[in-house]
């Protein structure tokens, strides 16, 4: 991977995303190497800060897939997950940051696919962006580290 | 405790605009605990900030922290060398916090909050204001709920023309709400204090209020001063 292909954060839920991601790799899906994931117990684990993080750390864009509604293994983790990443989308464009580099995913363990569709599509979304300020000079040590 | 919002993002990145070198400066008593100004708001105020400057071009070296309550100079002295490494420094306190740090030092203090009022936890994420720090309590003659705080008017002898039927006050900035004084009646109905409601409050003295300009409360027998 070259240094000017985007790089994009997956934060996934144990029981739902991260099973897909893993049965994408067992169904030989192929999709673009550019998403770095980090498991999370749930969604729920979210916190705002994980995501100005992870944009801090150099990641152009940011995934958070969770279970599909009502299938939460802690009943409501996935819903809490969704208002937080709506709160810091509608900060980003306040930020210089275009909201379309955040987005939040519903999926089950089934969809190993759509993990694979979603990869896709938001590197192509992250493509289609002009890169972020400040990132032509730096390093992306911070993701690459994940 | 004393409920406070953060201000827009885009007021602090204006108050911030001349700085290169920021101390994030939080307290940890009732804007931590009203989710405006902790340890946790820093933390992300930070990562905003430092997100904002650097799309700028401009990027900004912030450091963070918390006081254990920034209204008490004992708990900022540690800060002492840190503040004044600083070009400025944002507090995530309330105003009273952003006073005293201001008297102490001789560095820009910005408020990142608006300091809006004494409040309750209604539930988790809604803050409700039922005291007016008023200076002369008679919460034992209203069944404990203020009219000075809840009423629109501040009537002491209420409720007035604007109760509707079903017991809502026609003033409803944040959505319908109880008439303090219907809330009253029926608090003092269960209390069985309702004998309560046909004392006539006397016109209220307010300078016990901020109307008697700043306050302040000596204790001389705690005063370290012989």
């Amino acid at each position: 991977m070259t240094n000017d292909e985007p790089k994009i954060v997956a934060f996934c839920c144990h029981y739902c995303a991260f099973a897909a991601a893993d049965l994408a790799g067992v169904l030989r899906l192929k999709y673009p190497p550019n998403v770095h994931i980090i498991r999370l117990p749930c969604t729920g684990k979210l916190d705002a800060l994980y995501l100005l993080k992870a944009f801090e750390a150099g990641a152009d864009g940011v995934i958070v897939a969770g279970c599909l509604e009502g299938s939460c293994h802690f009943i409501s983790g996935n819903l809490r997950a969704k208002k937080r990443v709506l709160v810091v989308k509608s900060l980003l464009p306040r930020l210089g940051i275009e909201p379309e580099r955040l987005e939040f995913f519903n999926l089950s363990s089934a969809q190993g696919d759509r993990f694979a569709q979603i990869a896709r599509e938001m590197t192509e979304r992250i493509k289609s962006l002009s890169p972020m300020r400040g990132e032509e000079s730096e390093s992306k040590s911070g993701v690459d580290a994940l | 405790m004393i409920v406070a919002d953060q201000k827009p993002i885009e007021e602090i990145l204006q108050m911030l605009e001349p700085y290169r070198k920021v101390l994030f400066l939080g307290c940890q008593s009732c804007v931590a605990v009203c989710m405006a100004g902790g340890e946790k708001e820093v933390g992300l105020l930070a990562a905003a900030v430092r997100l904002a400057r650097k799309q700028q071009g401009r990027p900004i070296e912030i450091t963070e922290g918390a006081v254990k309550r920034q209204c008490d100079d004992e708990f900022n002295e540690p800060w002492a060398q840190t503040i004044q490494q600083h070009e400025a420094v944002l507090s995530l306190a309330c105003g009273v916090g952003v006073n005293k740090l201001s008297e102490r030092f001789d560095v820009p203090i910005l408020p990142a909050l608006n300091t809006r009022f004494f409040g309750e936890v209604e539930r988790q994420g809604v803050w409700a204001e039922v005291c007016a720090g008023c200076g002369n309590c008679i919460l034992h003659l209203t069944g404990g709920i203020c009219p000075i705080a809840r009423c629109a008017k501040n009537l002491l002898n209420g409720p007035c023309g604007g109760v509707r039927a079903d017991g809502t006050c026609e003033v409803s900035r944040n959505g319908p709400r109880p008439c303090a004084w219907v809330m009253i009646y029926e608090r003092l109905g269960k209390l069985s204090q309702r004998q309560n409601i046909e004392n006539i409050f006397a016109a209220k003295d307010w300078s016990s209020d901020r109307h008697g300009g700043p306050r302040k409360r000596v204790r001389e027998d705690m005063l370290l001063e012989t």
